[in-house]
């Protein structure tokens, strides 16, 4: 279980983080919502402690990675995969080698058996037969599959996954929608998901979480969220440019 | 703002006041950042198993890659010494110094200062630009959320590589200096082969070699740890890569200056 509690966080004078209160069950799939910018990024960087917290605690299975030296920290790590906003590949290494960065790093693995689980984690993504390719040579979204292969390649017991289906084609989009329940149904992997496309967060979510001013300000299954009340949340789902969530944009918008 | 506001914030003496402390601010917080680097590679360097492939893959781009550069500085340095000074001691009929004051002042200070400028310029911006990109495509958070030390994986490997390669070049740039220096005096000035090489021999002591190599080592550090501390601290795209490889180059080449008048000083007295 994950719980996030009070979690604060100030990039100089900007607040982004205001007290986000969470818990994420065992092989539950969170999606978090909300606007680009509002921290959504930033709270999967506490989970994972690439970023540690202002004020408040993150505990993964009652234990806090921040309390934890850094070696204790990495081992912890090997728990949890990550897959980055932008694919975040490692330029200067092949398809292969990022794909099984983890086991190359930390395991003792024989190069025939990485070859065969990176292949196999490619094959899942729907890539297979660009091992040898270089990050420079591949699509955006190619990239992002290839970040996804990485993520899942240790087989982690938690997976993070930042905006997975932004910049893939539709169908694409759809098999890395099946792929995250698949992996849920299977392994038992916790996933929290951070999304803006709703289809995704409908379809693969247990519950949804709405990131609003550094706060949740709703948390509920996809159906609660569909039917709620709160202006706010209703704006954002139904992506209406009119609403509380766009007030103080418009107003700055209609004097241009 | 009005004309007036304008030249009043241009006179205000609590605007300057204000933008100096920012700066000293600026200045120690890099300082610090800069010195706990530094610690933690060295931390990590006596912890961890050095990561030989990435090393010998940086000692190429640094050394290897670096010598037509080095070759080019040392060899129009030398030459330009032996001219130089030539013109001067012909005034006191003393031309036959020509060698020996060449083969010690390339050892004991421009060997190992032109050449860790010339790396200054060339790898600490190489070094500042890839770790700067890699930090803004959140290449460094995905090393860490893999469970990989960034310090291990990418400081080390180039730390290592500059203390040893700096120290190499700086061999090399004497002896391709001393070479300029030769052509100049034998087939310009007239100086014999013999006496060149000899006198230069003469005049050198191990302490000029030695104090320069140490310089050089010094040197090595100050550059790789300066380029990885301002390419980890880059944000915001390609403005930001851009301005941390300009801060990284401008900082090396200060650091190397400025060490060298303190190691200067310290060699000078004991």
């Amino acid at each position: 279980m994950i719980e996030i509690k009070n979690v604060h966080k100030w990039f100089g004078a900007n607040h982004v983080l205001r007290g986000v209160d969470l818990e994420i069950q065992k092989g539950e799939t969170l999606v978090i919502i909300g606007r680009s910018g509002c921290g959504k990024s930033v709270l999967l960087k506490h989970i994972i402690a690439i970023l540690e917290p202002d004020e408040g605690d993150i505990r993964i299975d009652g234990r806090s990675m921040f309390a934890m030296t850094p070696g204790e920290q990495d081992e912890f790590r090997l728990r949890l995969g990550m897959l980055f906003q932008g694919a975040a590949l490692f330029d200067s290494l092949n398809v292969r080698e990022n794909v099984g960065f983890s086991l190359y790093e930390h395991t003792k693995l024989a190069e025939e058996t990485i070859s065969a689980r990176v292949k196999e984690k490619l094959g899942l993504v729907g890539l297979s037969g660009i091992e040898d390719l270089m990050p420079s040579s591949l699509s955006g979204g190619m990239k992002k599959r290839v970040g996804l292969a990485r993520a899942i390649c240790s087989e982690p017991e938690i997976i993070l996954y930042d905006e997975p289906t932004t910049g893939l084609d539709p169908i694409n989009a759809d098999v890395i929608n099946d792929l995250i329940l698949r992996m849920q149904a299977k392994l038992k992997v916790t996933s929290i998901v951070v999304t803006h496309d709703m289809t995704s967060a409908y379809k693969v979510g247990n519950r949804i979480a709405m990131l609003y001013e550094g706060k949740i300000i709703g948390l509920g299954t996809p159906d609660e969220i569909r039917s709620s009340r709160n202006p706010v949340i209703r704006q954002f789902i139904t992506g209406s440019a009119n609403g509380p969530i766009t007030n103080g944009t418009k107003k700055e918008t209609e004097n241009i | 703002m009005t004309r007036w506001g304008n030249l009043k914030r241009l006179v205000s003496v609590r605007s300057w006041l204000g933008h100096f402390g920012g700066l000293c601010v600026e200045f120690f917080e890099d300082a610090g950042g800069i010195a706990l680097l530094f610690r933690d590679t060295c931390a990590h360097l006596f912890r961890n198993r050095i990561r030989w492939k990435m090393t010998l893959d940086q000692m190429n781009k640094i050394g290897v890659m670096s010598l037509p550069l080095v070759f080019l500085t040392s060899l129009f340095t030398g030459m330009v010494l032996a001219l130089q000074s030539a013109y001067q001691l012909r005034l006191f009929a003393a031309e036959k110094f020509t060698s020996d004051l060449i083969a010690v002042s390339l050892c004991r200070e421009l060997g190992p200062v032109l050449t860790a400028m010339v790396v200054a310029g060339r790898v600490g911006a190489s070094i500042a630009a890839e770790l700067g990109t890699m930090k803004v495509t959140e290449q460094i958070d995905a090393l860490k959320a893999l469970a990989a030390s960034p310090i291990q994986y990418l400081v080390i490997p180039r730390f290592v590589a500059a203390l040893f390669m700096l120290f190499v070049l700086t061999i090399y740039a004497d002896c391709i200096g001393m070479f300029g220096g030769y052509l100049i005096s034998v087939f310009k000035l007239g100086m014999s082969s013999h006496t060149y090489i000899k006198r230069g021999m003469d005049a050198l002591m191990v302490k000029d070699v030695v104090t320069g190599l140490i310089k050089a080592f010094f040197f090595g550090g100050f550059i790789s740890i300066v380029g990885c501390f301002y390419g980890f601290r880059a944000r915001g795209g390609a403005e930001g890569v851009g301005r941390a490889t300009t801060l990284a180059v401008v900082v090396s080449l200060i650091l190397v200056i400025a060490s060298d008048a303190l190691f200067s000083a310290i060699f000078y007295f004991f």
